[in-house]
């Protein structure tokens, strides 16, 4: 993809998909990469989107700011699978993919830990946090909050 | 706003032999297919001045222009719906019929899914999949069956739906394929066999999901008034749509994960077609998974949202229920052919050449379409 940006070429030592950022979603990246998860706001009314994007829905304003995430939410819904449709996740079965709804607003769809299968629950509260996968690629988690 | 209603037909079908290893290209099962239903119209492929490629994209418009030497070719366009491109296809026919720029619209679809290139590795292609790509799998969220699932689960949590009742669809579907000749998985299949199939990403066991196959299936869509002289009954379209998902590249972000773009469509084909939910002799529900076939029969109408578990359970979509579904095996257990087996399965019952799976008097049917994330797609037919 032309939109692809050159510092998501394939680290030869990590097995797992990286993703194709683009100039609408490098500070996402980079702020995961600082630990520090910022979302996409629209300038003009302020309204919070994700994934980012180049309008904002509300008032086709282009104009935006990030702003950090609290990191706090509460499961929406989950999936734990225990086939890999990756190779790079066989050593990961089973693998525990929660859609958590973010104080913000929005969702993010990542992987938990610290978490039994038996207390998966629509509502759990959970909280963000980061696990570097290379020095170019931090992955978003969540932990029981 | 014009009515569509009656104005088309389908006027030929054409299927090759399913299976998991075809042992030919992908085009030539396509023109395989396509000979086959331009045949069964009575017509001539230089008959044929529409085609509608499926939108992958891996055969395209020229492709059937050199090989079935059609002279000028009028129309042609794609409808990258995934699994609901077959059913949309046909609305964009029947728009380019009606509107006079076309006589006869092929639309073919085959693939190798089984001996090619799976779906894990081609949903990474897949232009619609460039937000799961950037956003879900580099986390580990990558095929359908993981999409899915959190749709799943999100169902299970608020109306109680259990696995056993996705299994009900399962079983109906199989009893089907059982009775079909041209089916990939006729062993029979019990509520036990699916509740010990593995399990592939919670709630979803192997048996909640569908075939990856080989095959081509193809049909032509002609305007009724030449329908008519053609070799076969035509089969009317009475009512058509097409229906996108809020957030419809991702479900991560969509307001309501259990609601498929199919609500917005079903109103729409339905209104047009001018019948109601008790006039549908035979539903062909796209089956990817058995969870987006009880998702469909709550958002087509056929029962409220969260009753789908309730409403599978007790035979009613048995070949000799109430609303039978599937009656060729579907994609669990016929093949994978992004449901233009569907259609051509339709327009077989309200033919009256359902073999041993026919319903009795089946005068009016519906076919689904559903793709990528949420995408859906309805048509309605009489004989």
């Amino acid at each position: 993809m032309s939109d692809t940006l050159s510092d998501t070429t394939p680290d030869s030592t990590y097995d797992k998909p990286m993703p194709p950022l683009n100039r609408d979603s490098k500070p996402f990246w980079d702020s995961l990469k600082e630990h520090a998860m910022r979302l996409q706001r629209c300038a003009d009314c302020g309204k919070i989107r994700h994934y980012p994007r180049p309008v904002c829905d509300s008032c086709y304003s282009m104009e935006v700011d990030w702003v950090r995430a609290s990191g706090q939410g509460k499961v929406h819904s989950w999936t734990i699978s225990h086939h890999a449709f990756h190779p790079g996740f066989l050593g990961n079965l089973p693998l525990i993919l929660v859609t958590v709804d973010l104080d913000e607003g929005v969702r993010i769809c990542a992987q938990v830990r610290d978490v039994d299968a038996d207390q998966l629950c629509v509502g759990l509260p959970v909280q963000l946090d980061y696990e570097d996968a290379t020095d170019k690629l931090t992955l978003p988690v969540f932990r029981p909050a | 706003m014009m009515s569509l209603m009656d104005k088309c037909a389908v006027t030929g079908i054409g299927e090759t032999v399913y299976s998991k290893n075809s042992g030919k290209s992908v085009v030539a099962l396509q023109m395989e297919a396509s000979l086959k239903a331009i045949a069964d119209a009575g017509l001539k492929p230089t008959d044929i001045d529409g085609v509608i490629p499926y939108g992958n994209l891996e055969v395209v418009a020229e492709e059937f222009v050199t090989n079935l030497g059609i002279q000028d070719l009028r129309f042609s366009a794609t409808t990258p719906l995934g699994g609901a491109s077959a059913v949309a296809a046909i609305q964009a026919a029947v728009s380019a019929l009606v509107a006079g720029v076309a006589n006869h619209v092929l639309i073919p679809i085959g693939r190798n899914g089984s001996s090619g290139e799976r779906i894990g590795a081609r949903a990474a292609a897949m232009p619609q999949f460039r937000a799961i790509g950037e956003y879900e799998m580099p986390s580990g969220n990558i095929a359908p069956p993981q999409l899915y699932a959190h749709m799943a689960r999100r169902h299970m949590e608020m109306y109680g739906t259990t696995s056993r009742q996705l299994a009900e669809i399962a079983v109906a579907v199989r009893s089907n394929a059982i009775l079909n000749d041209n089916a990939v998985m006729r062993k029979p299949m019990t509520i036990e066999d699916h509740q010990n199939s593995r399990m592939i990403s919670d709630p979803l066991r192997l048996f909640d999901c569908c075939l990856e196959s080989d095959g081509g299936a193809a049909v032509v869509i002609s305007l009724a008034e030449r329908a008519k002289d053609l070799a076969q009954k035509p089969i009317y379209i009475m009512g058509v749509a097409e229906g996108h998902p809020d957030s419809p590249s991702t479900i991560t972000q969509r307001p309501d994960i259990t609601t498929l773009g199919t609500a917005k469509a079903a109103p729409r084909a339905f209104g047009m077609a001018g019948v109601s939910h008790k006039d549908i002799d035979v539903a062909e529900i796209y089956d990817c998974f058995t969870y987006i076939v009880m998702c469909q029969l709550e958002d087509l109408g056929f029962c409220k949202k969260g009753e789908g578990g309730d409403f599978v359970s007790n035979g009613r979509i048995a070949l000799d229920g109430e609303l039978p579904i599937n009656t060729h095996g579907g994609l669990l257990s016929q093949s994978h052919i992004v449901g233009m087996n569907h259609v051509c399965e339709l327009v077989k019952q309200l033919r009256g050449n359902g073999g041993k799976a026919q319903v009795a008097n089946a005068e009016i049917g519906l076919v689904t379409g559903y793709g990528d994330m949420g995408d859906g797609a309805v048509a309605i037919m009489r004989n």
